[in-house]
């Protein structure tokens, strides 16, 4: 056994670094299906507890639906369990190929490839279509997915500042020599909420003759009047060259992800990208059940009409109630806090409380930006908004950060 | 300060700092202090080469030796040494 002592004593050093500076993830076990209201078993061992869950990617409410369960359990009785291969060998079914079709239709591209996941669909796609000769350009706040697909990609890379358009433009005009230019953003950014101005960066990459990536994880299903994503909040359907998204969040929550796009570039990622190359192919359960979420996006658009709602009743009421948010009008509502502890305290308050809502702080957000993220979803009725609104207004007094300023929370809890 | 870590201070405000955040002295920890990620090094480094026509292999490019304008500063004259000397 190589496993000694020696080399276990530096891990457990590491792991108790990790607890000392109060960043130690622990796992909360939920004993339901995904919804508005679960029952949580923490720690462990303890009895279960019904909470409101307000931390989720359920946007739309389509985790547990009735109509997806039964067709994914359909797909199960009609394509089986897995395919126990890759795409290319023996792994594509008349269904995977189905909802590529269905995606490019929903995001108005030209063609679309099944990833295990979005985080495999930004690890594939640089590397795939770039060479040294070209530059990807990112937003300073895109996803962890996103910067570790960047690293595999021999391009050359560059950032900007977060959603600063001049700086964009000054990186745009400072590469100019390269082949590809590659601008790089999420849709919607995850930690604070907010949307790419994609109006404005389709704009600079037509006078720079630069291509548009966007990851639109946090936006497809249910940002735009139709819920087709970023583009569509700023009209630019049919101008983003890349969009790679998840089925993991508002689209049924299960797996899964895609790149879809420009044909060509779909093609490269087909015939090159490693994860859809020496990855298993996604099962045809989640397919069946993605197709099915499609189809209900497709027919009406009441779920991300009812969500847009709720994030409207629940800003409103944490306004009302004077708590600091980060400005936008996406489902991702951040608590501003600033402080690691605070944040930290009031998520265990308000778990007492029947609220599971988790802190982000440093290293997932900036220094001295910890907040409580809070998402909305359509499965959310107002009794569940009025009740999380209560219990945070309740432990917002408790600690005194209502109707205070950044500076007032930071004099009184530090950085 | 020398013209080195003026010019090194300067970039870092413009390229790094957004109007809100607080005043940096060549002192401040930028990588450590969370005002830099590593990741959004390279143009720094990039700036580097090019204002003073060196090479800094990545190895040497690290986010202990960027995390100040003067460990910068010290890392760009350590090759301006070396290439002088060569």
């Amino acid at each position: 056994m190589a496993y000694s002592n020696k080399i276990r004593e530096i891990y457990e050093k590491e792991i108790q670094e990790i607890k000392d500076a109060g960043t130690f993830k622990e796992e909360r076990f939920i004993h339901a299906p995904q919804d508005a209201d679960i029952e949580v078993e923490y720690p462990e061992g303890s009895s279960l507890k019904k909470v409101i869950n307000m931390c989720s990617n359920n946007y739309l409410g389509l985790s547990s639906h009735p109509e997806v369960l039964k067709a994914a359990h359909e797909g199960l009785d009609e394509r089986g369990y897995g395919m126990s291969s890759v795409r290319f060998i023996c792994g594509t079914q008349d269904i995977h190929h189905e909802l590529e079709q269905k995606m490019t239709e929903f995001l108005g591209t030209e063609d679309t490839i099944l990833f295990p996941s979005c985080m495999d669909a930004n690890a594939g796609v640089f590397e795939a279509i770039l060479t040294s000769e070209d530059i990807m350009i990112s937003d300073r706040l895109v996803h962890a997915s996103i910067v570790d697909g960047m690293r595999l990609c021999d391009a050359e890379h560059d950032t900007f500042k977060h959603s600063n358009m001049k700086h964009l433009e000054k990186k745009l005009q400072l590469h100019e020599d390269k082949r590809i230019k590659l601008i790089i953003t999420d849709g919607v950014f995850s930690m604070d909420g907010d949307t790419a101005k994609l109006d404005e960066m389709v704009e600079l990459s037509e006078k720079y003759d630069a291509l548009v990536f966007v990851d639109d994880s946090h936006a497809t299903g249910f940002i735009g009047k139709k819920g087709r994503g970023t583009h569509e909040k700023y009209g630019q359907i049919g101008k983003i060259d890349i969009i790679t998204t998840t089925f993991g969040k508002a689209l049924g929550g299960a797996s899964g992800g895609c790149v879809s796009g420009r044909k060509e570039i779909v093609e490269m990622c087909r015939q090159r990208a490693r994860p859809y190359l020496f990855s298993n192919t996604i099962a045809p359960v989640i397919i069946s059940g993605a197709l099915k979420v499609l189809e209900i996006l497709t027919k009406t658009t009441e779920r991300r009409d009812k969500l847009e709602e709720n994030t409207n009743y629940w800003r409103k009421g944490l306004e009302d109630a004077g708590f600091i948010l980060k400005e936008g009008d996406t489902p991702i509502v951040p608590i501003m806090l600033f402080n690691a502890k605070l944040s930290q305290d009031i998520s265990n308050d308000l778990y007492k409380e029947g609220i599971y809502a988790i802190g982000f702080f440093f290293p997932v957000v900036a220094k001295g930006q910890a907040r409580i993220r809070t998402q909305i979803s359509a499965a959310h009725e107002k009794e569940h908004l009025d009740k999380a609104l209560e219990a945070f207004t309740k432990i917002g007094k408790k600690y005194d950060i209502l109707n205070k300023s950044k500076q007032e929370i930071i004099d009184k809890y530090g950085l | 300060m020398d013209d080195m870590h003026k010019i090194v201070l300067d970039y870092v405000i413009e390229e790094y700092l957004e109007d809100e955040d607080e005043e940096i002295t060549v002192d401040t920890p930028l990588i450590s202090g969370g005002i830099v990620d590593s990741f959004s090094m390279v143009s720094l480094k990039r700036f580097l080469e090019k204002k003073y026509d060196l090479s800094i292999p990545d190895e040497d490019a690290t986010p202990e030796a960027f995390d100040t304008v003067n460990s910068i500063c010290n890392l760009v004259n350590e090759f301006i040494e070396k290439k002088k000397g060569k």
